[in-house]
């Protein structure tokens, strides 16, 4: 850590607006400053848009190729239904700021009120929201 | 004898309490830094930050501890001036500290600058390069669910729109005299986010780092009682009773391309904001992968607490009296408290037109999230909102602006270092 630091940057430009501005400069540079703002943010959201779609419409293709059954697995018998549910549960929940009774009590109510057994639902996290 | 009570005067004249009554003002910062710690401990005010920031203070106001001296920094920026130029304050301190620059010239060397320096000037290299709140951006990405924005894009024009109290306060800082710099850097309080304040300031006008800072960490603590008037002045009653759709699922492969888009994008648009940006985006990466828990569990808990004490501690220490106690602290105060009532403004503003355009679909209240401030601000709004109509459930349509106010935030950063970076 000898000597002076080191910094790479862009080109340095000779920057005009450094010191005191007026008030008509100020104003421009803040129009200014907001279209840019709004440029990169517009800009973003059709950018978010078309990801959107994009990966929604590969998500289609896939579900509906999925539908599809090959001839194969149509001449297969069908599988035999388990009437009782699926032993146990798996995986890991996250609780932030809430106790692990109020964490069972809430996975109760909500497999309760969707008619579903808890080893059926994935729960990845719940957090106490201070209203 | 003679010796002794020589000695025991030597002492007494090396001692803080000699040292705190020759500047009044010394006193007035501790009792400030106590006032502080008393708004963070008791009052809960954004303690993890406060109490670090409040006891930086106090630490830098007690007379001959030696931890910040802002002199040694001002002088390394002052390299290569010739040293009649400077302060009389600085020649002091060169004098005081038996510094020989060769020609008349200054030429500290960063190992001069670490022997000379105290505790806290250490620290402070991590504010000064930038360092500690790019790290906190990453803690912050790791954090975030980018869900609500990705699910509602239009988000981020009330996150846009939001950005309006910086360059309101910008403005007015010019109005009543401040440089460009340090206008810059006062407008970007209306960010209402700390780190992004932090890392702008440190590179535009140091020596006003700390009241900014303060600044803009008691407002953002204070948004509960700032936001509603304004919320509720800018909206009828009929708008705020809106109730919004459920927003669409996001699939994960749209959360993981997400950071990766916004960083190309950004950083090709502003490369000054990519410390920022980028930091966020790769916490967000590594949260969002699902293939780097451990990094992201890192991420938002150790580093972001071990960045944390650092930042606050050492932001605190720039708050040293003969710096801190004048008029500009509390033109700053004023003006942050400004940037924040407008930057709601803005964000209601176009909210209310996004629910004219709609024919009443997005709730005005979402607007006001914008000013970033996660996710105290879009708590707001969903307070307001259930006040108005109790089956309101306003909180992740918030988030949707809110964390756009954050990427809004650090564009508008990137923009004014572009611009009024020396």
């Amino acid at each position: 850590m000898d000597g002076t630091m080191v910094t790479t940057a862009a080109p340095a430009a000779t920057n005009l607006a450094v010191g005191n501005l007026t008030f008509g400069e100020g104003v421009l540079y803040a129009i200014l400053g907001m279209l840019v703002v709004f440029f990169a943010l517009v800009f973003l959201m059709i950018i978010i848009k078309i990801l959107v779609k994009v990966t929604d419409k590969k998500a289609q293709k896939a579900q509906a190729a999925a539908k599809i059954p090959a001839p194969e697995e149509a001449a297969l018998p069908e599988p035999v239904r388990r009437d009782d549910p699926a032993p146990g549960t798996a995986g890991e929940i996250k609780l932030y700021n809430t106790d692990p009774k109020d964490a069972a009590m809430i996975m109760a109510i909500v497999a309760d009120t969707l008619g579903k057994p808890l080893n059926e639902l994935r729960f990845k996290s719940i957090r106490e929201i201070k209203g | 004898m003679e010796n002794i009570i020589a000695t025991l005067g030597r002492l007494a004249k090396t001692s803080g309490f000699y040292g705190i009554f020759t500047d009044w003002r010394q006193i007035v910062m501790i009792i400030i830094a106590c006032f502080l710690l008393y708004l963070g401990l008791v009052k809960k005010f954004e303690p993890l930050l406060l109490v670090g920031i409040a006891f930086g203070m106090l630490l830098t106001n007690l007379p001959f501890g030696n931890m910040y001296n802002p002199e040694l920094w001002d002088l390394y920026i002052a390299n290569g001036q010739a040293i009649e130029t400077l302060t009389p304050e600085l020649q002091a301190f060169i004098a005081e500290h038996g510094f020989v620059f060769a020609d008349g010239v200054v030429n500290l060397t960063f190992t001069e600058l670490i022997h000379a320096g105290g505790l806290l000037d250490i620290m402070y290299i991590g504010v000064k390069i930038g360092l500690y709140p790019s790290l906190i951006f990453m803690g912050v990405g790791a954090m975030t669910d980018f869900g609500p924005l990705l699910a509602n894009p239009k988000s981020l024009l009330l996150g846009a729109a939001a950005q309006l109290g910086i360059f309101i306060a910008f403005l007015l800082a010019i109005v009543i005299g401040f440089p460009s710099n340090v206008a810059a850097s006062i407008g970007i309080i209306g960010g209402a986010d700390g780190p992004t304040a932090i890392w702008l300031t440190s590179k535009l006008a140091p020596d006003f780092l700390a009241p900014i800072a303060i600044a803009a960490y008691s407002y953002m603590a204070l948004i509960p009682m700032i936001q509603p008037p304004v919320m509720k002045l800018l909206t009828t009653k009929e708008m705020r009773e809106t109730k919004m759709e459920q927003l669409r699922p996001v699939s994960k492969t749209q959360k993981v391309l997400f950071p990766i888009i916004v960083t190309i994008f950004t950083c090709l648009l502003l490369p000054s904001v990519a410390p920022l940006l980028g930091c966020l985006m790769l916490g967000n990466l590594f949260k969002e992968s699902g293939v780097t828990d451990r990094l992201s569990d890192t991420a938002q808990n150790a580093m972001m607490n071990i960045v944390t004490i650092f930042l606050a501690t050492s932001v605190g220490a720039t708050a040293r009296y003969d710096r801190f106690l004048n008029i500009r602290t509390i033109e700053i105060i004023v003006l942050g408290l400004l940037a924040f009532e407008f930057a709601t403004c803005g964000g209601l503003l176009l909210g209310r037109l996004m629910y004219r355009v709609t024919g009443g679909k997005i709730n005005p209240l979402i607007g006001s999230a914008g000013v970033s401030a996660v996710p105290m601000a879009a708590r707001v709004s969903q307070k307001v909102g259930q006040e108005a109509n109790p089956s309101n459930f306003l909180l992740m349509h918030a988030m949707g602006p809110n964390v756009a106010g954050v990427i809004g935030s650090a564009v508008a950063a990137g923009f004014l270092l572009a611009v009024f970076g020396g």
